[in-house]
């Protein structure tokens, strides 16, 4: 008996295997760079996972490794130098780091989708937005260029640009930052993937520009019910549209929780500085909390918690074990859903 | 939040910058280890085996130049006509007069190639000295002073570019009868000065804008010393790299020259001539035209070779 | 666009002028007599020398000379030849078609071996093609133009007989081939170089990446996204190589014993003939400048962001 698999050209999920329906599993990711000047350890084991409709925002300064998970999810990181030693990426089940390039490929655009930080820079200068838009349906579905065009002007409406008709035979460096932007989200909605990886998408925009794109694609998102991974390093704009966050230093996940419960009572230290680091009007004339030190060399990461040399209440055994990643409950022991801390005193941080 | 390393992450592919940003980030305080663009570029070097080929080369051939009677006890400028017309050339005899033959006059073919290095060497490295004073001057002072002064210097740039090198260094050599090492070095520069010259303004505007610059300005700095302390030093290695490429091809235009007959005159020794008296006897002694057209190549690979080692040791984004 | 054509077109006059005045003076100021050159060895009859020189407009102040061959350039008259008194442009539309077949056929083999070998190279940059792309470049860029040439001819020509040493008819382009070949040897190296640094380059650029998250086919992100950024800075090499490559022509005309430009050029430095190599050079750097506009206008073309107001 021969089955005929129509969505062959598109992983499906495998039946009885994942059927919690998770969307997108990140299990034990490790990525490390080969560079003269060593192996940058820019990831060291990161889980996450986010659901349809759901959304995850990864935390965290330059150099914490959010950008290299979210390109290993993406499957657009260098190799070499890059190197995936260990770990798995699960989409709908299925482990894209054991498909083959031409199945990742398939999947990238049309199942999972990102938007980047500087849409300037990140379209391509000598091609009209039009081109770029339709090329998702051209190669994708396999559509004339005409047919793609008229797609592109609607999605182009879609994500609200005026006189789109008129704009979609023009270049990238005639739009404004904030259009430009907007151009970026429509490319990645093109085909309604299940999955849009946002990296840093308001970082390069003013900041009244900042929450329309937000909102905008906060919205699309309903709409569309999508699994969104929102890349910041701005605790702003996570509390607006976040479900859940993941706080990440020097390639692993230090903290996660649901967005509000965050704000209300972090669990680690490292948290605890980023919050007590943002400007607040109240305390106006006060020193402006920052934490202490520079973040750290991903050559020679620091042992036992890569935050100890920074943190105001290391002690030895911070300088000596790797804390792991355990679930925070309450005093009584309640237990607190989809909270973590890896923190050896996370019960002091949160509770005391 | 705190966002350190925003300012250099700003070309490249997110993910390598985030890396590198962060390596160098931690690195910059620690003691004793200078990261500096051409502390940088001397390690890379260091670990390019063009390189260091390239140089040991050129440390061999400037030796040669500098000295050939070191290298063998053989006349280059006479031979015995009757004895050795067209020798073959003995490749087991290393380092002696017969080692790659006699040409058609009977003088050791040997000999000669290390002699015509003397003189390739000279007029390579005088133009190049030539060039780069002149040009470079023209070139920072268009770069620099921009506005009349750039738009005169460019249109005259403009003009002597217009004209081929080659073909017009001809028309320059074919005026003089007495054509020395001088002459020929001259004639070269007449024309070559303009690629440098372009390189340099190039680099001045860009260095000119550069912050740092405008920070010095801010600062008070006077023209004298933002010209010689912040721009000259961070224009200077792209006109490095033009220069010693350059040095390569002028080495070549000299004896293109000399093949033509409008090269060194007066029985100086010219590997180019040399070539040119070979191609009487290609068809059946390739070995007189050979052994010159070798060292000629391997001579100009070996400067070709390091500017290109040079430049890719510069160029942060060809890492 | 017609408007900034004519401001560049304007722009030009006084670089031609430029460069016509100083090979005019290079040629002129340098010692060497054309008039004497007549008699060869033998001694001159002053009283002769100073009539063709009156005659010619010769004994007349240089920047009469100039003003005079400028009047007759605009009028299409490059002057006649001292010896023989033959117009000069007669000489010169006699060589240029053949100079500019091999030129052509020269850059062709630039523009098609030297980009498909750059950007083989740029992509797999680091790797075996990319270092022996690499290797080849500098090997043809070191080895000066007229030893490949006459390498050519001694094995192709006279080893191996697969051509003739020397072209029989400058007209036949079959037997060009070759003598283009080694033309174009050191321009294709530099094509290739460009192409190869340029490509790596871009590769790295942050649209290069989105290209790829969008879920395009290899090949598609090379040809329409990589190719056409990489490519700008190698059509100003091209542009303006076409007028290097006439020029450059006098070694490989001369070893294939083609009668083109180069052999023109290299007859009268030897006759001292001043006047035809400066309708020579002339006609050389109208040629680079015509160029030079039509890679402004080209870039336009692949860079939206250029616009000419």
């Amino acid at each position: 008996m021969t089955i005929t698999d129509k969505t062959a050209d598109v992983p499906a999920p495998r039946s009885g295997e994942e059927k919690s329906g998770r969307l997108l599993d990140v299990k034990d990711l490790h990525v490390e760079f080969h560079t003269r000047d060593g192996v940058v350890k820019a990831v060291n084991g990161v889980n996450y996972s986010v659901d349809a409709g759901e959304t995850l925002a990864v935390l965290g300064e330059s150099g914490s490794g959010k950008s290299v998970t979210a390109q290993a999810v993406m499957g657009i990181l260098d190799m070499p130098p890059g190197k995936i030693p260990q770990g798995e990426i699960l989409f709908r089940g299925q482990d894209m780091l054991k498909m083959s390039n031409e199945e990742r490929r398939k999947i990238r655009g049309r199942k999972i989708a990102m938007i980047f930080q500087d849409a300037l820079s990140s379209l391509n200068p000598v091609l009209s937005v039009g081109y770029q838009l339709g090329e998702m349906f051209r190669v994708h579905d396999g559509l004339s260029r005409k047919a793609a065009k008229a797609k592109s002007i609607e999605l182009m409406e879609r994500v609200k640009i005026p006189a789109a008709k008129e704009r979609v035979n023009d270049y990238p460096h005639q739009f404004s930052g904030g259009m430009r932007q907007r151009i970026m989200i429509a490319m990645a909605l093109a085909l309604e993937p299940d999955l849009i990886i946002a990296d840093e998408p308001t970082t390069a925009l003013d900041v009244t520009v900042q929450a329309q794109v937000m909102d905008l694609l906060a919205e699309l998102q309903r709409e569309y019910n999508m699994g969104l991974i929102l890349i910041t390093h701005d605790l702003g704009v996570v509390a607006d549209v976040a479900d859940k966050i993941a706080v990440m230093y020097a390639g692993r996940i230090v903290e996660t929780a649901p967005v509000h419960e965050l704000y209300k009572r972090p669990a680690h230290p490292y948290t605890r500085g980023l919050l007590d680091s943002i400007p607040r009007l109240d305390q106006k004339g006060h020193e402006l909390y920052a934490i202490k030190g520079l973040p750290p060399n991903l050559l020679k990461i620091p042992s036992g918690c890569a935050f100890n040399p920074r943190c105001p209440k290391a002690t030895d055994i911070c300088r000596t074990e790797v804390p792991p990643l355990v679930p925070v409950t309450e005093q009584d022991g309640a237990e607190l859903p989809g909270r973590g801390s890896a923190c050896h005193f996370w019960k002091e941080t949160i509770h005391g | 939040m705190p966002d350190l390393t925003k300012t250099s992450t700003t070309d490249k592919a997110a993910a390598q910058d985030e890396v590198v940003a962060g390596a160098a980030v931690s690195a910059t305080p620690a003691p004793g280890k200078p990261r500096s663009l051409w502390g940088d570029a001397w390690r890379d070097l260091r670990r390019n085996p063009l390189f260091v080929i390239s140089a040991l080369l050129i440390v061999v051939l400037l030796l040669v130049a500098a000295f050939p009677g070191m290298f063998t006890d053989a006349n280059p400028e006479t031979g015995d006509q009757a004895k050795n017309f067209l020798g073959k050339p003995e490749l087991g005899h290393f380092f002696q007069a017969d080692w790659f033959g006699y040409d058609g006059t009977g003088r050791s073919i040997y000999a000669r190639v290390l002699f015509g290095a003397r003189n390739s060497i000279v007029v390579g490295v005088g133009v190049t000295l030539l060039v780069t004073l002149f040009g470079g001057l023209v070139g920072m002072l268009a770069g620099y002073f921009g506005g009349f002064w750039d738009s005169l210097l460019s249109r005259i740039t403009d003009v002597f570019f217009g004209i081929p090198f080659l073909l017009g260094s001809m028309v320059v050599l074919n005026g003089f009868t007495d054509r020395t090492v001088w002459v020929v070095m001259g004639a070269l520069a007449f024309l070559g000065w303009t690629q440098i010259a372009r390189v340099m303004r190039g680099a001045v505007i860009t260095t000119k804008h550069a912050d740092y610059v405008v920070a010095a300005r801010a600062l008070g700095a006077g023209t004298k010393r933002i010209l010689f302390r912040h721009i000259l030093p961070n224009a200077v290695a792209p006109v490095i790299v033009v220069a010693t490429i350059a040095l390569g091809t002028y080495i070549v235009a000299e004896s293109t020259l000399s093949y033509l007959g409008l090269g060194l005159g007066g029985g100086e020794i010219s590997w180019g001539g040399d070539i040119s008296d070979g191609t009487q006897f290609i068809r059946n002694n390739p070995h007189v035209l050979l052994f010159p057209a070798g060292m000629l190549s391997i001579t100009v690979l070996a400067f070709i070779m390091m500017g290109d080692a040079v430049r890719e040791a510069l160029d942060p984004k060809l890492r | 666009m017609g408007r900034y054509v004519a401001r560049r077109l304007l722009q030009m006059i006084p670089v031609f002028i430029g460069t016509t005045l100083l090979i005019f003076l290079m040629v002129n100021v340098l010692p060497g007599d054309p008039v004497r050159a007549l008699w060869g060895d033998k001694p001159p009859d002053p009283a002769q020398v100073a009539q063709i020189k009156h005659d010619r407009g010769l004994d007349l102040p240089l920047w009469e000379q100039y003003l005079h061959y400028m009047k007759g350039l605009f009028q299409g008259d490059f002057g006649n030849t001292i010896a023989g008194n033959r117009p000069i442009l007669d000489e010169i539309t006699q060589a240029f078609p053949v100079s500019m077949r091999l030129a052509v056929m020269a850059w062709s083999f630039e523009l098609v071996v030297g980009i498909t070998l750059g950007v083989f190279a740029g992509i797999r940059r680091g790797r075996i093609v990319d270092n022996t792309v690499t290797l080849f470049t500098l090997l043809v860029i070191s080895v000066p133009i007229f030893v490949v040439g006459l390498l050519f001819q001694l094995y192709m020509g006279n080893e191996w007989q697969w051509i003739t040493p020397t072209v029989q008819d400058s007209e036949d382009m079959g037997q060009l081939v070759v003598p283009a070949l080694v033309l174009g040897m050191v321009g294709l190296a530099y094509v290739a170089r460009l192409t190869r640094t340029s490509i790596a380059e871009n590769r790295q650029a942050d649209y290069i990446r989105t290209a790829v998250a969008k879920g395009l086919p290899k090949q598609r992100i090379i040809t329409r996204h990589l190719l056409r950024n990489s490519l700008i800075p190698v059509v100003t090499y091209l542009g303006t190589d076409i007028g290097t490559l006439m020029g450059g022509a006098v070694i490989t005309e001369g070893i294939f014993n083609v009668t083109g430009v180069g052999n023109l050029l290299f007859t009268s430095l030897a006759r001292r003939e001043g006047a035809v190599i400066v309708g020579i050079v002339t006609v050389l750097v109208l040629v680079y400048l015509l160029a030079s506009l039509l890679v402004d206008l080209l870039y336009a073309v692949l860079d939206p962001r250029i616009r000419y107001a």
